[in-house]
């Protein structure tokens, strides 16, 4: 990386930093809920597990300018906050869920929108697909 | 986990992590304050291993999962010098801010740590 002090690299930076642990406290809950309890909630689990996953790819293509790649995972990272964070607060029975506790056994990072998680995976990708408009030839943390 | 000892550690991991923010979006490069900030916060995430291993013998075990525990407890050991080796091979304002979002995870990391470890149920 060398250094730089256009501000949409350096922006980028700090996206690809906070991706970074997004996508480590995503995969350790969700290798820690898949070994503890997994028939708790297998669904939401498994929804979880493809969120990490989905979490490592974005902050690679962040990291290493594949743009496309960056939208695709971003997009699918602010469509499943939306979408479960809504399911968990009005039919959390549809994931398995009993209650719609955020910080709960069965929580998950898209849970009442990442309320868990100081709804940083819903701020996120709205400040990630922000700054992938750039200009292709600045869109490279 | 002591609460004392957590006091200090979301205490100093916050400020750290305020100061990182503050500094990087003032302009300020990686140097030995900002650096060093996180070197303690390393240090104090390696006492609360000590710790943490200590405890359960000492009569304090924790109330919830320790695997999830030391889940959060090895991820906050591992984000210091990932972050403080991101400010040294880019030396530019953002991996200030950089350093300051790690600092800033590990004192959120710690406050829930407590939580696994004495308030909620394996």
């Amino acid at each position: 990386m060398t250094a730089s002090s256009r501000p949409s690299r350096g922006v980028g930076r700090v996206l690809v930093a906070v991706y970074g642990v997004l996508a480590l406290a995503a995969t350790g809950r969700s290798v820690f809920q898949i070994i503890d309890r997994f028939d708790e909630a297998p669904v939401a689990f498994t929804l979880s597990a493809i969120a990490a996953v989905v979490y490592i790819v974005a902050t690679l293509a962040l990291a290493s300018g594949w743009r496309r790649v960056a939208l695709i995972t971003i997009g699918f990272e602010l469509a499943g906050v939306l979408v479960i964070g809504a399911v968990s607060v009005l039919q959390p029975g549809w994931l398995g869920l009993e209650t719609i506790d955020p910080f709960g056994r069965e929580a998950t990072v898209w849970s009442v929108f990442g309320a868990g998680y100081l709804f940083i995976p819903l701020v996120l990708p709205v400040l990630g697909l922000l700054w992938l408009r750039r200009p292709r030839a600045e869109a490279r943390a | 986990m002591i609460l004392g000892y957590t006091i200090v550690l979301v205490g100093v991991s916050a400020l750290a992590g305020l100061l990182c923010v503050a500094l990087g979006l003032a302009g300020r490069k990686p140097a030995d304050l900002t650096v060093l900030s996180l070197v303690m916060v390393e240090v104090l995430v390696l006492v609360q291993i000590v710790m943490a291993l200590i405890a359960p013998a000492a009569g304090n075990p924790p109330t919830g999962s320790p695997l999830e525990f030391w889940l959060y407890l090895v991820t906050a050991a591992v984000i210091p010098p990932l972050a403080i080796l991101w400010a040294l091979t880019d030396r530019s304002r953002w991996s200030t801010v950089v350093l300051g979002v790690g600092s800033l995870a590990i004192a959120v990391m710690t406050y829930r740590m407590h939580q696994i470890w004495t308030v909620q149920l394996a």
